[in-house]
């Protein structure tokens, strides 16, 4: 394959076009639980196997984390699936809060 | 507890329910006055309304009132609906799931609005508050609650 300016400037007039097309993905926001002293550890772990499907053991390490370490990323996605999340964990008593992902 | 908890799922998937008559009557009454709560009182002037119902975003202000707008009417309308469920059902000694997950969304709203009436830590006891503490007896039915509410969710437990 020969290489001529017309070759390598090429894949730019093409690329350009391209990358207005791909809309930028939204950059990802996490769901975040915070310690509290009044909701129970059995109450919580049952919360986030109920709302996320998760598994016991994923929900007791998330609920342990909340616990010992204050605080837990519980799910991530959209803003709105954040703030969907955000809403079903208001709904059952959790103090949740959502940030763009750091 | 001897006779196995307040609480047991049957085979058919509903619950029963064992619960003394004094205990559905300190029950009977705190459906009504978490709804009076919700409809009367605020959560910018109200620390256990602010703790029903908590600001989505740490430092966002203004997404905050959107969200407020959104989800605000949708919690209440829910917090309501179990309200009612629990008084329909109070004397009930058989519950079917979903009244039973609203007597759970009550009784849990109802530990927060005591526990932060009371400002709760995770190290208080009963020791913290003297014998002609009023608040004492607040205590008292807040760590009634509290064991009612783990019983509930050892229920629902699938195992």
């Amino acid at each position: 394959m020969s290489i001529s300016a017309e070759t390598i400037t090429a894949p730019s007039k093409i690329d350009r076009p391209a990358s207005d097309d791909v809309p930028v993905p939204d950059p990802p926001w996490v769901v975040i639980v915070w310690n509290d002293p009044v909701n129970l550890m059995s109450y919580v772990t049952w919360v986030l196997q109920k709302l996320f499907g998760y598994p016991r053991a994923k929900a007791e390490k998330l609920m342990m984390d909340v616990h010992t370490k204050g605080k837990a990323v519980v799910s991530n996605g959209t803003r709105e699936k954040a703030e969907f999340d955000v809403a079903r964990l208001h709904a059952h008593g959790l103090w949740a809060t959502m940030q763009k992902d750091a | 507890m001897a006779r196995g908890g307040p609480i047991k799922r049957t085979r058919r998937g509903d619950f029963e329910l064992h619960l003394d008559p004094k205990e559905r009557d300190i029950l009977r009454g705190l459906p009504d006055q978490l709804r009076s709560l919700i409809e009367n009182e605020d959560p910018t002037s109200d620390p256990a309304m602010a703790r029903l119902y908590p600001p989505a975003y740490e430092d966002d202000p203004i997404r905050n009132l959107e969200y407020e707008r959104l989800a605000g009417d949708d919690l209440t309308s829910q917090r309501l609906a179990s309200i009612g469920t629990m008084e329909g059902s109070i004397d009930a000694e058989r519950l079917t799931e979903d009244q039973l997950l609203s007597w759970l969304s009550v009784l849990n709203d109802l530990r927060l609005v005591l526990g932060t009436r009371l400002e709760i830590t995770e190290e208080t006891t009963e020791d913290d508050f003297a014998p002609d503490d009023p608040r004492g007896s607040t205590f008292a039915l807040y760590g009634y609650l509290t064991w009612l509410v783990d019983a509930i969710v050892q229920a629902l437990d699938p195992g």
